[in-house]
């Protein structure tokens, strides 16, 4: 049993447990307190300008009423034509790294550079962008907006395609080759479909990220006052409209910037829970 | 019984040979000769002569890394999916060299199908783990690949627990049933050969028994090579078996001599529970 020894020791490992399970509770309240007042203050701002107003108006001159509908419309365009661009790119890229080069140099070298690119501050894929093709074209435009988010699609994409094509196990690689299924096809209809809610969880993380960014956008999309759907153009944007509106003196402008940011974070709020249960259902 | 040995496979360095058994009557649907195998630079198997009789069940048996899954893992060029592992020697599958690196090696895989330890059934529904494989190889009706599929699920004997559940997924099966969808979807592409890689391991004594059974009735139209870590299932189930150590074939005999009788004493130490 145990001597006075192994029971100090025993005593000391349990005041130990103890201060180690209150720093991880406080860390964690602090991490979530900080994320509730976000959120907290973001409805309670926010709401208020919520109307059907927001949803049918463009953004308004300074001193009038208007509503965000040029900003949300370019914000979705452009954000369909990066996924569009990124993922295909992403997959094929994540799929050869899985599948075809798993032992060779140039997947790890790939994987290297992703990984920089998956971390790399998004105002730099912004200048990058603009100096290949804003600079050249004389001006800003959809198009480069859509790139530029492209860019930050592509390395999240090529990840998690990566990482869940690598759960699906050898031995069902192994019995598809076993009826004589070639290894393109055994990539397509086999490895798909089992690693499918983990790809498509990436592309709506991937969407989730792209739809606050800022940066990127500033160099290349710009902004516009009026509705547009004209990619060859500059192209306005929730989150630039949101960075104009709220440095702004002016009180509507203010207040939209709120109901624009509120938008914004519900839609990822949304995006992250639909990619959280498409992962919890396999 | 009759020594008169028509068919001698092992007339190279091998020490093993096919004489005690009576080849009268029984064609070599698989014929290995001199067949060394390395992963890398480690040699996993050394010189390798055996035969594997047409409509028989031949078990391989032996201590874990003696080299029999990797013996039947050649047989469908399982290993070409990784680099750094070959094979050199003779493989001859109905007179061909099945090693030739110009063989189509998804064609090979069709004739020759496998079982693996753990049940693998493909992330769709019943119907379709079958009819996949059919349709890689066949332009089919509905009618007809309805029938082809239902014949293979009879053969494997689970058409009756699935046929009132076709359309769902065959991952929703309890492990024995995934293990005979399986066995389902290696019939359906019609082998010549079908290899078992310890089928039961991971399966319970009832689900054991069903697949033992269905082993024996698939022996009338294909020839079976099935590894095992049970010594009961090689003596119920085959008409061959092959003991190896260490990546040696030891003894290849008729199953029951191995176990009443066998000439090596290696055999009947691993046989008698003494070592391995």
């Amino acid at each position: 049993m145990a001597t006075a020894a192994t029971s100090s020791l025993y005593a000391r490992r349990r005041r130990g447990d103890r201060v180690a399970t209150g720093l991880a509770y406080a860390a964690a309240a602090f991490g979530l307190g900080w994320l509730i007042l976000i959120l907290g203050v973001l409805v309670y701002e926010g709401i208020g300008g919520l109307s059907l107003a927001v949803f049918t108006e463009n953004t308004p001159p300074p001193g009038s009423a208007g509503g965000l509908l040029n900003a949300i419309a370019g914000s979705i365009i452009m954000t369909v034509l990066a996924v569009l661009i990124g993922t295909p790119i992403g997959i094929l890229a994540g799929t050869y790294m899985a599948e075809y080069g798993r032992h060779d140099k140039l997947a790890m070298i790939v994987r290297f550079i992703n990984d920089i690119l998956l971390s790399a501050p998004s105002v730099v894929v912004g200048l990058f962008i603009y100096e290949i093709m804003v600079a050249p074209m004389g001006h800003f435009s959809g198009y480069a907006g859509s790139v530029a988010l492209a860019v930050i699609v592509i390395p999240v994409v090529v990840r998690t395609t990566e990482d869940m094509l690598r759960l699906v196990p050898d031995t069902l690689r192994e019995a598809a080759a076993s009826i004589g299924l070639p290894r393109s096809l055994m990539i397509i209809r086999i490895a798909y479909r089992a690693a499918r809610a983990g790809i498509i969880t990436g592309i709506l993380l991937a969407i989730a990220r792209i739809s606050g960014e800022t940066a990127p956008l500033l160099f290349t999309a710009l902004n516009n006052q009026f509705f547009s759907t004209n990619m060859n153009a500059p192209m306005p944007s929730l989150p630039v409209v949101i960075f104009q509106f709220a440095l702004s003196p002016y009180e509507e402008w203010q207040k939209l910037a709120w109901t624009g940011a509120l938008l914004i974070t519900v839609t990822v709020l949304t995006l992250s829970i639909l990619a959280r249960s498409l992962t919890a259902r396999k | 019984m009759s020594m008169a040995s028509s068919h001698d496979v092992s007339a190279g360095t091998s020490t093993v040979t096919h004489r005690g058994v009576d080849t009268k009557g029984l064609t070599p649907k698989v014929s290995m000769k001199n067949l060394e195998f390395f992963y890398g630079d480690s040699r996993a198997l050394k010189g390798i002569n055996l035969s594997l009789y047409a409509n028989k069940t031949t078990a391989f048996i032996g201590p874990s890394g003696c080299g029999k899954s990797t013996l039947l893992r050649i047989m469908n060029r399982m290993y070409d999916l990784y680099p750094g592992q070959r094979a050199t020697g003779e493989v001859l599958f109905d007179g061909e060299n099945l090693l030739n690196a110009n063989i189509d090696i998804n064609l090979l895989r069709a004739r020759i199908g496998m079982v693996f330890q753990k049940p693998t059934p493909f992330p769709m529904s019943i119907y379709e783990n079958i009819a996949f494989g059919i349709r890689l190889y066949e332009k089919l009706s509905r009618a007809e690949l309805d029938a082809r599929v239902e014949t293979a699920l009879r053969r494997a004997a689970l058409w009756d627990e699935v046929k009132d559940k076709l359309a769902s997924s065959g991952l929703g099966l309890s492990g024995g049933q995934q293990q005979r969808l399986c066995i389902a979807r290696t019939v359906a592409v019609k082998p010549e050969v079908i290899l078992f890689d310890e089928p039961c391991s991971a399966l319970d004594p009832i689900s054991t028994a069903k697949i033992e059974e269905l082993i024996d009735e698939l022996k009338q139209d294909y020839t079976i090579v099935i590894v095992t870590h049970n010594m009961q299932q090689a003596a119920r189930v085959s008409d061959f078996t092959a003991f190896m150590y260490l990546g040696d074939l030891i003894e290849f005999d008729v199953t029951e001599k191995i176990f009443t009788n066998p000439s090596d004493k290696r055999t009947q130490a691993y046989i008698t529970g003494r070592f391995g």
